[in-house]
Formats: structure tokens, sequence, C-alpha cells
């Protein structure tokens, strides 16, 4: 026991590794939300009447919303008035290439371990890099351009392709959804924008890195992904942020809209900074991402690991209104320390034959409360619609939490619904039966939690599998209950 | 749309000055603060129980509307009890058939005048009022129940039957009855509480607050067979001590609305816990079953299993919710809910809900809706059962798994049959 609490000792003493910043010079906006900020930040982005308008109309229906409570965390009150809502790095003119970028700024994306250059040569990924709100380059552009996918930053879009952005912006998380996508859809800095044309099939993963870099800033992204009839595409989303000892917020929002045979799959790997061991300082993470499957036959499938963040809030859903459409969730979740999680799904089943799964794993180590919350929604017109759901916990140490809210809703009588649940801890056993095969306990627990994840995490594209595997093995290893 | 209830139905609550006088007006303001339960409050989400009060009564103070009817048709045969028979929530001495030789059973409201240690340490000490308007609406109304106590060492060889009839056939009828029963160390007792109405509109609301000592034994069943027109609100609540062991059973059949908190504090080691239900519904029946088994000590296993059958435009809602403590180590908790949905216009809402703050433990949950499998009903058909039988035979089966955990053999065969005639005739 005391060689266990000694590891424990270790593992939770580990310093966040991505923690550090690079001086660049930022263009930010005055603390404080007001309808001047609004418009400051419009007209920062150059952004045309409409746009401004369909901001201060969120801005103004987030005045009148409450902040949500039900969450199973608690943090102190946020003073959205003393968060700077835009901050952007300094540039002289828009860069064409990569080398015309700010040398620093490339740093930064090394020391993260996507180099731009290197990841363009060798791996193929096309990456829409996000630092502090302001898109700063895409790759592959003209790649895609040729078969006709658009996949640019969110400023660009609103100029170039007002039609679209304009039909399909709030769509699917519309301005008063609720608190977090209310305030993002007033104050949404930048983002991605996607856009797959009818039978193309994305020949390469698409990819955004979210970092918060300035201090005091909220980062309020916003992507949105349209894949039209019989479309596929796979998009990554990475985030980091340096250490800092306020907390930050961070409220994004993703919509998905998938047309007729479309599939979309959209992974995310967040790391952000979780604070220190006593809870300080850390990322508010209160994010709204859903998908609707609007079209027959669409499938949309989540996939998440979250690892970081002091405080998650975050249920990625799909609305199956397609008649066959069918929506997958694959989540691990850890925490560790003071962090605390509160994340799951929403399927709601409006089409008939609709299909959804739920794979949720969640690893609860330190003083850390780690909630899965779910809903499962047969509507009435639903038929013959399927889902199963399974969410297990895994908890290490005596000081933390799992829980399960798995809400189930059944209006069909033909409809078929499994959930099941579990919790426990790495079995004695277990380890003792890799230690006997010379595998010592600290390997044995990350194997063990590993093959605890793999589902999940075989579903994550090549690239983000390997990183995930080094974040779950970072944070827990060694951690034996 | 405006979720705000008006409030008259808590106006015009007389409250008795008896023993428990104070706990009454403080219940009463705890009440009046709460506000009864809307849409808005997790607990009742689905459960607008509230609504319907409103539409059916004037105000929720309890009625005095006497009755003389007769507790024959509403007898289980041949079960050899302590019969104790409330009509209209006036104890029925006449009706009643009772002993004390093995145990003690008299008036609550007489034992709490009589014994101060017992508002001192069990009254209103498990039932919260904060955490249930309808827990603070009882504890300010209640007008009838027992003190059933259990001494140390007694295997009480007679299960004790309440009887809590409404007749509601000449005006509304309003009740609340409170029992506190009380099992001593070692001793072993088992209780029945079988609801049944006739006539119009009638609310009834139950608090049961139940301590079993250490090595003690309990098993509780509760039937509600109603004539369709009683809203009803049970609240049990039950402390565990160590090495004790408590068998629940829940039926749920007819009525309009019917809420069930049921909630079992395991503190102590040892200890074994039972939570069986079946609800068989039709028309527009409501049955909302809230369990929770919170586990405090170390070494104890909770089990959990409720079942039900949805037709007509009834509906079905379950949460089950499981605690583990930081301090209960080596807990093993399940829980099961299982739904079946006949008609188009049931639902089921279910949550089964955990909460585990200790790390060696075991605990899961699972819970299924779905519809009878085809391929089986096919397969009896094919061998010249009729449709509905083959369905009936399939439903029995299913409800088969709760009935069987009854031990006592005739009120096990009494609900059998009961079970049985309802699935050939309703379903």
């Amino acid at each position: 026991m005391a060689k266990d609490n000694q590891v424990l000792e270790e593992i939770t003493s580990k310093e966040y590794e991505h923690g550090w910043t690079v001086d660049l010079e930022t263009d930010s906006a005055p603390k404080g939300l007001s309808e001047d900020i609004v418009r400051f930040i419009s007209a920062k982005k150059s952004e045309p009447a409409w746009m401004l308008e369909w901001r201060l109309n969120a801005f103004r229906q987030w005045q009148k919303m409450t902040e949500p409570k039900w969450p199973n965390v608690t943090y102190p009150e946020i003073n959205y008035q003393d968060i700077i809502y835009y901050s952007a790095p300094k540039q002289a003119a828009k860069p064409k290439s990569l080398d015309e970028i700010d040398p620093e700024l490339l740093k930064t994306f090394e020391k993260l371990g996507i180099s731009l250059t290197e990841q363009k040569r060798l791996t193929g990924v096309a990456v829409d890099a996000v630092i502090d709100s302001v898109s700063v380059a895409t790759t592959f552009k003209a790649t895609l351009a040729e078969m006709g996918i658009i996949f640019c930053s969110f400023s660009e879009a609103v100029r170039e392709h007002p039609e679209l952005i304009k039909k399909y912006l709030g769509s699917v998380v519309p301005v008063n959804d609720n608190y977090f996508a209310a305030l993002n859809s007033a104050v949404f800095s930048d983002g991605s924008f996607c856009y797959i044309p009818k039978g193309v099939r994305c020949p390469m993963e698409l990819s955004t890195y979210f970092r918060i870099n300035a201090a005091n800033t909220g980062q309020f992204e916003r992507t949105l992904i349209v894949a039209d009839e019989g479309s596929y595409v796979s998009y990554l989303e990475g985030c980091t942020a340096p250490q800092r000892d306020e907390n930050q917020l961070h409220a994004a929002v993703v919509e998905i809209y998938a047309m007729k045979d479309s599939h979309v799959k959209y992974s995310t790997v967040q790391n952000w900074y979780p604070g220190d061991k006593q809870g300080k300082g850390g990322i508010y993470n209160f994010v709204t991402k859903r998908a609707l499957c609007a079209g027959d036959h669409s499938k949309v499938s989540w996939t998440q690991v979250e690892t970081g963040s002091a405080i998650t809030w975050k249920y990625p859903s799909c609305i199956l209104k397609g008649d066959h459409s069918s929506g997958e969730f694959y989540s691990v979740a850890v925490t560790n320390n003071m962090q605390q999680a509160d994340t799951g799904t929403k399927m709601i089943h409006i089409g008939k034959n609709t299909k959804s799964r739920i794979v949720s794993k969640g690893i609860s180590a330190g003083k850390s409360q780690n909630s899965y919350r779910g809903q499962v929604h047969i509507m009435k017109r639903a038929e013959n619609a399927r889902n199963f759901s399974q969410c297990d916990s895994l908890l290490m140490g005596d000081q933390c939490g799992a829980h399960t809210f798995p809400y189930i809703d059944v209006e069909n009588s033909t409809a078929r619904i499994e959930h099941e649940a579990t919790t426990s801890k790495i079995g004695e056993d277990q380890i003792f039966y890799c230690q006997q095969r010379g595998i010592d306990e600290e390997s044995a627990v990350a194997l063990i939690v590993n093959g605890y994840a793999k589902e999940v995490l075989n579903q994550l594209p090549m690239e983000f599998a390997v990183e995930a595997q080094k974040l779950l093995a970072l944070t827990l290893e060694g951690s034996v209950g | 749309m405006d979720l705000a209830l008006k409030n008259n139905l808590l106006e015009n609550i007389a409250i008795s000055s008896d023993a428990t006088g104070n706990i009454r007006h403080q219940a009463l303001d705890t009440l009046r603060s709460l506000g009864l339960p809307t849409s808005k409050t997790e607990e009742y989400k689905h459960t607008a129980i509230s609504r319907l009060l409103e539409k059916n009564f004037q105000h929720l103070g309890v009625s005095t509307e006497k009755s003389n009817i007769t507790v024959d048709t509403f007898r289980i045969q041949d079960l050899d009890a302590h019969v104790l028979v409330f009509i209209n929530g006036v104890f029925d001495q006449a009706q009643s058939v009772f002993s004390t030789e093995e145990l003690n059973i008299q008036p609550l409201a007489v034992a709490l005048a009589e014994r101060k240690e017992l508002i001192e340490n069990y009254f209103s000490k498990l039932a919260d009022t904060k955490a249930d308007a309808f827990v603070a609406l009882n504890t300010t109304t209640w007008n009838n129940g027992l003190l059933i106590e259990v001494k140390n060492n007694v295997q009480v060889t007679k299960p004790i039957l309440i009887h809590q009839i409404n007749d509601a056939s000449k005006s509304k009828v309003i009740t609340a009855s409170r029992n506190l029963i009380l099992v001593g160390k070692s001793s072993e007792v088992s209780i029945i509480e079988k609801y049944d109405s006739m006539g119009e509109a009638n609310f009834s609301t139950t608090v049961n607050e139940v301590f079993v000592a250490e090595n003690a034994g309990l098993t509780y069943t509760l039937i509600q067979n109603d004539s369709g027109q009683r809203y009803q609100f049970n609240h049990t609540s039950i402390q565990q001590e160590s090495n004790s062991r408590v068998n629940c059973f829940t039926l749920s059949l007819n009525g309009k609305a019917i809420r069930n908190n049921l909630q079992l504090s395991l503190d102590g080691e040892g200890i074994d816990s039972h939570m069986y239900g079946l609800y068989l519904l039709t028309g527009d029946t409501l049955a909302d079953n809230h369990t929770v088994a919170d586990h405090r000590k170390p070494n104890s296993i909770s089990n959990e299993l409720y079942k039900g059958v949805m037709d007509g435009n009834s509906k079905g809602i379950f949460n089950g919710k499981i605690y583990v403590r930081p301090q209960a180590q080596k807990t093993n908790a399940f829980q099961s809910n299982r739904n079946i949905l006949l008609s188009d216009k049931a639902t089921v809402n279910t949550k089964p809900q955990l909460e585990i703050w200790a790390d060696d433990v075991k605990c899961s949950h699972g819970c299924t809706s779905g519809q009878l499998d085809e391929e089986a009903l096919f397969y009896m058909q094919s061998r010249g059962i009729a449709k509905d039988s083959a369905r009936a035979f399939l439903l029995y089966a299913y409800a088969g798994e709760v009935i069987e955990k009854i031990s006592n053999e005739t009120l096990r065969n009494y609900i059998d049959a009961l079970v049985s005639e309802r699935l050939h005739k309703n379903f």
C-alpha cells in the first residue's frame, strides 16, 4: 500500500507538460462584455451586417438566460465582465504560405508536436490551426479546393461563403439553446468551417488545433461542418492550453449538419490545463456539440478523449431525424487531482429505424469527480429504434468519485433500449497476474487502463490514437487503487 | 408555459396540536417554501402529480368523510396474519384482528403522546421533509397510522397486514397515514401494506419510517391495486444496522397516479438488502418508483430488480439511485430495471443512477426497454396458442422472475393469481 501511495503521489505530482507561454504580441479587446464588445469583435473581423445582427440577437438572448446549475460540478462564480473576449495574434498581413508566419508561432506548434510543415509533408493532415481565436494558417487548402471541399477559418467563410453560413449557422445549435451556446454565438471569435460537397469522400483527415495562449482570455470558437449528400469526412480536434493561474473560460460550439447518406466522424483529444494539485487554475470547458442527422441513412460518430480541463461540461449529441440514421458516441474521460467532469451524450431518436450506440469509459483518480450524464430519447415516430449504451467507471484511490446519470425516455413500443453501467477498480489479481509474468506494477496499470479504454481508442484515427494513448499513460500510469 | 401552480392546494390545512405539533408546524413551513413539485423539479420531472391533484382537489388537508364498508372483498384469502384495517384513514377496530403477544401494535398518535423518546429518537428522523414536498405534507397532516414495535430476539410468526381502504363513493377522500416500525435486535417481522379504493377521486399519503436493528430481518410488501381513481404517495425510509436483512417487494397494478419512494440506508456492515418491484399498467395509470440504496458502511450488499409492463396510455417511471459513500469499501450493489411497452401511447422514463465515492466496490446497473420477443410469440402461435394467450404467457413468465422472490407462500400465490388474472384479462 505504501508503494502504491508513493507511485500515486509521483503521478499526481507530475507537472503539466504543455505549460509554457510564448510571447506573442496580441491585439486584444478590453475586458468585459457589452453590446459594444460584440460590435468590436464583429468590426475586427470585418463582418457583414447580418452577422453582427446575428451576434447581437444572441447577446440579447444571453442576457435573459441564467447559468445552468444542474451539472454535478462546483466552481466559483464566473465574472463574465472580467474576461477578455477577443485576443488575436498580431500580424501585418494575411499569410499566403507557411513561410510568412511568425516564427514564434511556428515554434509554439512545434512544441506541441504539430509542426505544420512536418505534418504537411509527412502525414497528409490538413491543419487549420487556431491560436487565441484567429485561424492562422490552413494547409492543404488547395488540394481540398480541387475536390470542391471548403475547409477554412470561420471568418473567411463568413466573407466568402455567406450563403452557406446563413443557411446552416445556428441550424443545429440555435442561439438560445443554452447559456454557454448563447454566449458563444454572441462573441465567437473564430473557428473552422467545413463543407463537403455531394458524393465527395474527403481524402484526408481534417484537423484543427485549438490552444489558449494569452492570459485572461476566454476562447469561444465555433465549428460548423456541413456534409452534403453521400459525402464522408473525418474531422479531428485537439486542444491544449499553457499553464495559467486564473481559470480560463472556454465555451465552444460545434455544429454538424449531415445530409442524406453522409457520414461524419468527429474526434477530439482534449488536453487542456487541468489546474494544479490544489485545483488552482485550469480551464473551464463548457462546450456545446451537436450533430443533426437530417437526411436518411446519415451517420455521425463522436469520439472523445478527455484528459484535461479543470471542469468539463460537454455533451456531444446526435439528433437522429432522418430515417435509418445512426449516431455513435465513444468517450474516455480521465480526471485526476481536483478535476471535475460532467460529460456524456444525448441521442434523440426521431426517424424510423434509427440506431445509436454509446460507449463511455470514465477513469477517476486523485480527488476528482467524474460524471456520465446521458439521455436516450425515443420519440413517438421512431419505429424500430435501437440503442445500446455502456458506461463503465474505473476508480483509482478512495478519494475520487464516479457518477452515472443516464436518462432513458421511451415513447415508442417497438424501440429496443439496452443500458448497462459498471463501476470497479483495477483488480489486484489482474495486477498480480501481470507481475507474475515480469511486468512491473506501473506498466501493468498502463496495460490494463489501455485495455479498458481500447474500445474507444480504436475509434480514433491513427494520428490521434498514438497521442491519446500517451496522454492516458501520462495521467494515470501507476495509479493503483 | 407557465409552470407555477396555483398554490391554493396548500391553503386551509388544519394542524392538530398533538405531541408532534411543533414538527407539524415546521413541516408546513417547509412545504410552503418548497411548493408542490412541478415538471421543473428533477425528482418529479415526468410525474405531473401536482397538476393532477390540482384538477381534482380543492386543498390537500385530510378529509373527514366516514364510511362503513367491509374489508371482505379486499382480503388476502387464507393468509394467516395480524390484520389492521383503516377505512378512509380511520382505524376500524371491529374489522381488525391482531394480537399483541409477540409485538406491540398501537396507534402512533397514542404512542407518541405516551413516549417522548420515540419523538426524540425516531419520529421524522428518516423521512426528510426538505427533500420531498409530499413528505412535508404528510408530516403536517397525518392523522392515522401505527407504531409497530418488535422487541429484541422475537421471531414474529404471522405477517402484519395493513389494509388502507379509501371509500370515495360519496365524496372525495384525502387521507394521510404515518407508521413507525421498530424491529429489535435479532428479530424477524413481515409487514404487508395493501391499498384499495372505490368510488371517485381520492388521495392518500403514507410515510413509513422503519428502523431495523442488528441481525434483524424485515420483509416489506406493498400492494397497490386500486380502482383507478386513487392518487397515491407512498414513502418508506428504512435504516439498517449491521448484519440486518431487508426484502422489499412493490406491486403496482392500478390507480390513477402512484408515486413510491423507497429509501434504504445501509448504516452498518454485512447488510443484505433486496428491492423488487413489478408494475403492470393499463389505461392512464402513472406509476413512478424512486428508490435509493445508500451504502454508508463497508461490506454490504444491495440488489434491486424492477420490472414493468406498460399498455394503453400508461406511464412508467423509474429512478434508482445507488450511493456508495467513501467509507463503504467492499460494497456490492446491483440494480436492474426492465420495461416492456405494449402500446405506442405508453411511455417509460427510466434513470438508473450510480454515485460512487469508494474505489474497492462492485457496482453495476442495467436497464432495458423493448417489446415481447416476436419469435417466441410466433413459436407459440404455430403450436395453436392464440396470440393473446401467448402474449399473456410470455408476460407472466417475465413477471415471474419478480414474483418468485416472495417467500410467504400464501402471499406469493395470491399475488401470482392477481398478476395472472390481470395479464389474461387486461393486456
